[in-house]
């Protein structure tokens, strides 16, 4: 086990190289981003030369990404535009991404999981197929048009939510945007649940277990439930760095100031150092993530071993 | 406005100027109804640079600045005329050699005394290159600039301007490497700010609670999401705050501020969507504002592709324009928060100030019949398709595109005559216009830094201007501007600038398209909501409940 | 037919990459369970491999799911091609005078905000809209199991390489990727669009083909055959090839859907496709601010894009259901 996490760090280390390199290059393609910054005419050119260079664009990109990772591994981000440093962005943007995922993944935990076991026990039943149809249909339309009906229905004609997230995004205000986010992995979990149930109810042990006269919530929640959760786990858990990185349409459309926003808005102000940086983290907490599904994984089906 | 010559005429203020007036900032509207500590909320877009001053040269930041901040002179909320605020007088006899006089009672909402230095330091530090300041150029004028700004790479060789000297607590002088008599006008603009030491000697907590002299005071400030300002109850200028304060709301998208704004989660929307305008007469009512601003939205031509600069190109650029229903898109797209263009100034000059309704004449107005007819005449479209180009991350640019390259479509009976081309992002548009690589028309937009008819035109149309980012030119248009800046009558000067517009209009230098509004809404807890001639709102005087 | 879970040959296969964001996540998850090839694995070694896609075809033939959308699908073709059929106008000829006018005579879907007719538009629309997903989707899955399948059956250096660059690219949000690199595309064809697709989908692909070359490579007959002298083309092309797709097809028939929402989403962030072409994604975005006061140019759009997808998906579905013997 422990020479199995060693190894698995191990190769995070390329896999974190090679990504943050990649967003680097993607980033640097877009261009100078200096032109931006003064409005509809050109900058004096002493001033936008002296700003390249500050923000060391007048250097080469490998050199800039030494330099870059270099700083990153002291702590240093770097500086966006407007004068604010990176990791002070982080610091405003990362907690509300964090609510939002956390309401997320709850969806899709209790609102997947339970349509996915009644399903699964229910195969061929119409509740079966109308649930089987609705995650057709949330999978089939894009979440942004999903986001802006529900913001226009419940927010506006109904008046049940705030249509737009407060800048302190407190739970409760984050609850109809982590159901658009998770919308499209919650009809995800829902199917993989009801797969995987209805495919271990058929199997040995659980024919066993109903044999053996055990009551039948036992026989759900002790043997089928627990064997049948390890591919969705499984998804979840990878689901998690997505749901961080994916927030972009959401958070544009609720107004929510997380990572999505500050990615979006680096993006268009092409500010290399706040999108690089907001990316590394993401990166990170992909590959922390995987590693622990995979741990995860062991733990919930005992017939896996870590060499 | 970044070498401009300096019209050496008298603009309409340069008397008021001149004469030691009481600032008037136009508040005073009595404390009638309205409870002057309620606080009220407005929407904002996050501001793309620090929020300095000099280096401030966007809308957004531009609206906390005019609250936390009073300079030499203040533009009226109204008018748009230049008039005195912390400026006692400023004087000259040759128009270059200035001495300013700052009215005592003034300190920074800390306490610190408001004087001639404040004032020299904060220039000092806008022009001098190492501090990055994006404004500098609006120091260029003063003497000493090239030394503290080398604009040709070279080294700086000096940290402060030579032109600036204090010469007393209140007094100091400005010594312009030119003569420019309407120079004390241009200080109204948020560069010219004094600053407090707090500035210089703590900068980052400058920067995360920036301090000024203005009617409100920074409460509380979150960058990218929030700042919340407060009355400064011991502001000591008419234009005190009529409410308790202002909390600003980062908004990413101007639709969401507006579904806010109707959820009554927000007070004040100062960026109506194009898509909501068709809603606000049935969401609002009467609380709802659309007022003349010192905007202009033009077509410009990329004159250094050869295609669009040869004989006969003239007409097709008529052809063009006459091939664009203003009427129609403003009404429908805009529903008239802008309004034609016939001319290439801004109606907020006045017709006293420049502004002339029709100079453009028929050309800017539809005639699909003509409009075929002059394109063939000129030769036809370059390549058989004209594309505009546009970034699509901001404002509505994307609908008017359209619906321009439809009209345009429309009237030469061709689907594909033209189509929109845009750019991801603003800053890559800037890019491709800096690099000159535009070939076709492409989306221009002209916000006035100060109200004069010389700021529509030199800036944007004057051989290698600043921002003439088409690269006309015309020695026809440049020796009337030259002319008009030569003039001592207003009068004449503002007839030559318009004889350099009729040059414009002849070779249709470029397509003027409309001029835009100001629109905002608002919650029926505010009242006496004013846009100013920079579409921003008039915070001090809004009054709530 | 209980089988054995198998133990994950590599630990890491147990990761079923999302890099892909949310709205992408497609059947990457399923793709778990998938794993496992549904070939001849042992469970009947008797008969021949083509039994497999015979059996699928019998079952195909008789699924109502499958017949519904593969006829939705066929209409979707037919009028990409020729759109002309049951639309006459032009999708470019839009009169502002009519804008956002509802339903009427010889315009049964009213007009955009533009004044172009929404009818004429939604048909045009099918085009790009196919033509992205199924495009997108033959390059994915080129790539992906030609990458992933060299990978899985020759290991080593090569195999951990091509791992961690799979790895990378999962770890970009599909999304992010998409701002970034297609901000700068000038180009108003569909191809940045869907090289960026497949730039960015492969890898999901690739990790799947690997995982299934792999365990066919350990079957007997495979052995067998090597134990005969057949050279390495011949084994991956003749016998593990043929076990080894079905995975990839389910999958890919999945994701396909998934490209063609992904095209709306990425119009709708200003980076998809550009003018003058027609496309779903583009009148969706264009619309969506106009909801309150032209909702039918909202509606049809997305609930073609939304039948398209669906159309994909139930097909991907069907084929799973037909192609994995766990199921039957």
């Amino acid at each position: 086990m422990g020479r199995y996490v060693v190894r698995r760090l191990l190769q995070m280390i390329p896999v974190f190289i090679g990504a943050t390199l990649l967003i680097f290059l993607m980033v640097n393609v877009m261009g100078d981003p200096i032109a931006g910054l003064c409005g509809d005419r050109e900058c004096d050119p002493a001033t936008a030369a002296q700003l390249r260079h500050e923000f060391g664009l007048d250097q080469p990109v490998w050199r800039q990404y030494v330099t870059y990772m270099g700083n990153v591994f002291t702590g240093d981000f770097g500086t966006a535009f407007n004068g604010q440093p990176v990791t002070e962005l982080m610091g405003t943007a990362f907690p509300v991404t964090i609510r939002l995922t956390v309401v997320a993944i709850v969806f899709e935990i209790v609102v997947g999981i339970v349509l996915g076991v009644v399903t699964g026990l229910r195969r061929g039943r119409p509740v079966d197929t109308g649930v089987l149809l609705l995650t057709l249909v949330v999978i089939s339309v894009p979440t942004f048009v999903t986001g802006l009906l529900l913001q226009l229905l419940l927010g506006v004609k109904w008046g049940w939510i705030n249509p737009a997230v407060s800048s302190a995004a407190p739970l409760d205000e984050l609850i109809v945007p982590g159901l658009v986010l998770a919308s499209v992995s919650l009809a995800y979990v829902t199917r993989l649940t009801r797969t995987s149930i209805a495919e271990n109810r058929r199997s040995d042990y659980v024919r066993t277990a109903i044999a053996k006269g055990l009551p039948r919530h036992r026989v759900i929640t002790r043997h089928l439930l627990r064997n049948s959760l390890i591919p969705v786990v499984t998804f979840i858990g990878t689901d998690i760095g997505a749901l961080m990185g994916g927030a972009i349409v959401t958070e544009r459309i609720f107004n929510i100031h997380g990572v999505g926003y500050q990615l979006y808005q680096g993006i268009l102000r092409q500010n290399t150092q706040t999108v690089v940086g907001f990316v590394t983290v993401l990166v990170l907490v992909f590959l922390v993530a995987n590693l622990v599904v995979d741990l995860l994984y062991a733990v919930l089906d005992p017939r896996i071993r870590y060499a | 406005m970044r070498g401009a010559t300096h019209a050496k005429w008298a603009a309409c203020a340069a008397a008021a100027a001149l004469a030691a007036t009481a600032c008037g900032g136009g508040g005073g509207g009595g404390n009638g109804g309205g409870d002057s500590g309620a606080v009220l909320s407005s929407s904002w877009g996050d501001p793309q640079n620090p929020l300095e001053p000099a280096n401030t040269n966007e809308v957004q930041g531009g609206k906390v600045l005019d609250m936390i901040f009073r300079g030499l002179k203040r533009y009226d909320p109204e008018s748009g005329e230049a008039q005195n605020m912390l400026a006692e007088k400023i004087e000259t006899s040759d128009s270059q050699n200035f001495t300013v006089t700052v009215k005592d009672g003034w300190t920074f909402s800390n306490g610190e005394k408001v004087t001639a230095q404040s004032f020299v330091d904060a220039w000092n530090y806008g022009a001098s290159l190492k501090n990055n300041q994006r404004n500098a150029y609006f120091f260029a004028y003063i003497d000493g600039y090239e030394k503290a700004h080398p604009e040709d790479g070279g080294k700086q060789s000096a940290d402060t301007l030579s032109g600036l000297k204090v010469t007393g607590a209140r007094t100091f002088t400005i010594k312009l490497s030119q003569k420019f008599s309407t120079f004390p006008d241009t200080l109204g603009y948020p560069a010219f700010a004094p600053l407090p030491k707090a500035f210089f000697d703590d900068h980052d907590a400058w920067l995360k609670k920036p301090v000024g002299n203005g009617p409100y005071q920074v409460d509380n400030y979150t960058r990218g999401s929030q700042m919340s300002l407060r009355k400064w109850e011991q502001y000591p200028g008419d234009d005190k705050a009529q409410n308790g304060g202002v909390d600003l709301k980062v908004y990413t998208d101007n639709n969401t501020a507006y579904t806010d704004l109707m959820a009554g989660n927000l007070d004040l929307v100062d960026d109506v969507p194009a898509a909501q305008l068709k809603n606000v007469k049935n969401d609002l009512g009467d609380r709802y504002i659309n007022t003349p601003a010192g905007i202009i939205q033009t077509l410009a031509f990329p004159y250094y592709d050869d295609a669009w600069n040869k004989s006969g190109s003239e007409k097709v650029r008529k052809g063009l324009s006459m091939a664009i229903n203003r009427k129609q898109i403003t009404d429908t797209i805009f529903q008239q928060t802008r309004t034609p263009a016939t001319d290439w100034t801004s109606p907020v000059l006045g017709e006293d100030g420049g502004y002339k309704a029709g100079l453009c004449g028929e050309a800017c107005e539809y005639n699909a019949e003509e409009a075929k007819k002059l394109v063939k005449e000129g030769g036809g479209l370059p390549g058989g398709q004209v594309k505009i180009t546009y970034n699509a991350d901001t404002g509505s640019h994307k609908q008017w595109v359209d619906a321009v390259c439809n009209s345009i479509n429309n009237a030469l009976d061709n689907d594909k005559a033209c189509v929109g081309n845009p750019v991801g992002t603003f800053a890559d548009f800037r890019n491709q216009i800096t690099d000159r690589k535009m070939s076709g028309p492409f989306r221009s937009g002209w916000q006035m830094d100060y109200p004069l008819i010389q700021n529509f035109l030199q800036p944007l149309y004057y051989t290698n201007a600043s921002s003439n980012d088409g690269e006309y030119s015309s020695q026809k248009f440049d020796d009337l501007i030259d002319k008009a800046n030569g003039e001592t009558d207003t009068a004449a000067a503002i007839k030559s600038f318009q004889q350099a517009e009729e040059v414009l209009r002849d070779d249709m230098g470029a397509i003027p398209l409309w001029y835009q509004n100001g629109s905002a809404g608002y919650s029926d807890r505010l009242s006496n909501v004013k846009l100013n001639p920079f579409s921003v709102p008039v915070y001090n005087e809004i009054k709530v409940g | 037919m209980p089988e054995p879970r198998q133990e994950p040959h590599e630990p890491e296969r147990a990761v079923a990459g999302t890099g892909m964001g949310a709205t992408m996540d497609l059947g990457t998850s399923e793709a778990a369970t998938l794993e496992q090839p549904p070939g001849p694995d042992g469970t009947n070694p008797h008969e021949r491999p083509r039994s497999l896609w015979t059996d699928a075809w019998h079952d195909l033939r008789r699924n109502p799911v499958f017949i519904i959308s593969a006829l939705v699908i066929l209409f979707l073709v037919v009028i990409s091609l020729w759109p002309s059929l049951i639309a006459s106008g032009s999708p470019l000829k839009c009169d502002l005078a009519k804008a956002q006018e509802g339903s009427q005579p010889g315009h049964p879907f009213g007009f955009n905000g533009q004044g172009c007719d929404v009818y004429t538009r939604t048909v045009y629309g099918a085009r790009t809209s196919v033509a992205v997903g199924i495009l997108a989707t033959l390059g994915v899955a080129l790539l992906g199991s030609v990458l992933g399948g060299l990978a899985g059956f020759f290991g080593g250096a090569g195999d951990a390489v091509l791992s961690r660059i799979t790895d990378v690219f999962f770890a970009i949000p599909v999304v992010l990727g998409g701002l970034v690199l297609l901000s700068v595309i000038t180009s108003n064809t569909v191809w940045p669009v869907i090289g960026f697709i497949v730039l960015l989908g492969w890898p999901q692909i690739s990790r799947i083909a690997r995982g299934s070359v792999i365990t066919a490579k350990q079957n007997d007959y495979v052995q067998a055959a090597r134990a005969l002298g057949a050279s390495n083309s011949r084994l991956l092309l003749r016998h593990i090839a043929p076990n080894a797709i079905a995975p990839v097809i389910v999958v890919a028939t999945i994701a396909l859907g998934t490209y063609i929402s992904l095209e709306a989403t990425l119009s709708f962030l200003g980076v998809g496709l550009k003018p003058p072409s027609v496309s779903w994604g583009i009148d969706i975005s264009a619309a969506a601010p106009y909801v309150r006061n032209a909702p039918h140019a909202l509606l049809w759009p997305s609930g073609a894009l939304a039948v398209t997808v669906l159309a994909f998906i139930m097909l991907g579905d069907a084929v799973r259901d037909a192609l994995d013997p766990k199921l039957r």
